[in-house]
């Protein structure tokens, strides 16, 4: 889709942590939306499954309680009957939500339901699992958001329009990986308004005063 | 580790079987494929043959095959993630379950059958330990379904057992990482702990057992 123009890619660690089924719901969301963009990724993923399989197939096995076979073929036997398995009907593209956000804000960008946090710039917080927190961003063009540091990791994706900071130019499909230390001032591309999402496994800190004091408030 | 595994010999009777019967009855030709001798190309890497015949014709007997061979290899697995033997019983009756009633999603030309049933394995996993839902990339538009390449088929299949080989291969102490990354036992910090190497060590060293695997493939 945009192979050819996505500069910024997810390392390592963290493919492989989601072929491993280690990582906590909202960092999933935002490697799966990547991959959805990004078919270097994706093959990347792709050879993570494999090593996952080939660790499945060289090391040790359990063996099975004696009736297991038993009861799996029972279970075979009844489901056998029923109607195949409906495939999940993802909704209809509108070119800026990949399918697994699609999937979270129950719809397009339509129904996304945001909330202000100021300065023009909305965010909406998507349902997932409390040990990370994944939202979208919508940052006005030309605006730039507070200078801030995080306890934690950010992750920040691109879906539409770019931002710039002091790590580089990250347009669609573009991921940021911001660890502790990273004070970062994102400013959106004066070309179009900027939609991103994203995922932090704890609270932003921010500089400045206001934004501190108005952080409990706005929840960024 | 656990008490109750046995570990398993190198190769298991049936792998060794039909790894003979590709070398009795083809050659292997300049750019990796494998030919029969009367010329067709031929699948027989373990286990593709019995998925595709759950798949395509609903064999039971294959499926049967598939469960013994995968079954104590998921409850292995399953166990490792901190489940208790029980638990993982139950879980691997139902992954295999799901490899019956999702047979029709396989497609031999894009994942192993180790590969596929790992991810099954991982997604319970996430469900049970977790009880979270795990989001999954958008599917690609492939378009309509082409007929799938036999070529790549067997490439892929031999990529597999090539990596297999070289995870084997690896030093005990690197293999152990990726083990420990995949069955998520350890944490990378917790790994540190065990060790006593500090963090950064143990990343740089998952990555340079990572690099080998791919040095192997090439």
């Amino acid at each position: 889709m945009n192979a050819m123009t996505i500069k910024h890619h997810l390392p390592d660690e963290l493919l492989m942590a989601y072929s491993a089924g280690e990582l906590s719901e909202a960092v999933n969301l935002i490697v799966a939306t990547h991959i959805s963009l990004c078919d270097d990724c994706r093959a990347a993923l792709g050879s993570y499954d494999a090593v996952g399989g080939a660790v499945l197939d060289t090391c040790e096995s359990a063996p099975m309680s004696g009736d297991s076979l038993a009861s799996v073929l029972k279970l075979i036997h009844t489901r056998d009957d029923d109607a195949p398995e409906q495939e999940i009907r993802v909704p209809e593209t509108d070119g800026i939500l990949p399918a697994p956000l699609r999937d979270y804000v129950k719809g397009g960008l339509d129904s996304v339901r945001w909330r202000s946090a100021g300065m023009g710039v909305k965010h909406a917080i998507l349902p997932t699992s409390k040990d990370a927190t994944a939202r979208l961003l919508y940052i006005p063009a030309g605006t730039a958001i507070p200078d801030h540091s995080h306890n934690g990791l950010e992750l920040t994706l691109v879906l539409q329009g770019a931002f710039q900071d002091e790590d580089g130019y990250f347009g669609r499909g573009d991921v940021e990986v911001a660890s502790e230390d990273l004070h970062h001032t994102p400013v959106a591309d004066i070309s179009e308004d900027c939609i991103c999402l994203a995922v932090t496994d704890a609270p932003l800190r921010f500089k400045g005063l206001m934004p501190r004091i108005a952080q409990p408030f706005i929840g960024i | 580790m656990i008490s109750n595994t046995v570990l398993l010999p190198e190769c298991d009777p049936a792998a060794v079987a039909n790894g003979l019967k590709i070398r009795d009855s083809c050659r292997e030709v300049s750019d990796g494929k494998i030919v029969l001798n009367d010329g067709t190309l031929n699948i027989t890497t373990p286990w593709v043959d019995d998925l595709l015949a759950v798949r395509d014709t609903r064999d039971e007997a294959a499926f049967i095959r598939v469960f013994q061979h995968f079954g104590p290899r998921v409850k292995a697995f399953l166990m490792r993630t901190g489940m208790d033997a029980a638990l993982a019983e139950e879980c691997a009756q139902e992954v295999l379950v799901t490899v019956w009633n999702k047979a029709h999603l396989y497609d031999a030309t894009r994942a192993s059958p180790s590969t596929w049933i790992f991810t099954i394995a991982r997604n319970k996993k996430i469900d049970v330990l977790r009880k979270q839902r795990r989001p999954e990339p958008e599917d690609l538009p492939w378009g309509p379904e082409a007929e799938p390449d036999q070529a790549d088929l067997i490439g892929l299949q031999q990529e597999s057992e090539q990596l297999g080989r070289a995870l084997r291969d690896l030093p005990e102490k690197q293999r152990e990482l990726i083990e420990q990354a995949y069955f998520g036992d350890l944490s990378h910090s917790e790994i540190a702990e065990r060790t006593g190497l500090p963090l950064g060590t143990i990343k740089s060293r998952i990555r340079l057992a990572l690099e080998r695997l791919r040095h192997q493939m090439k």
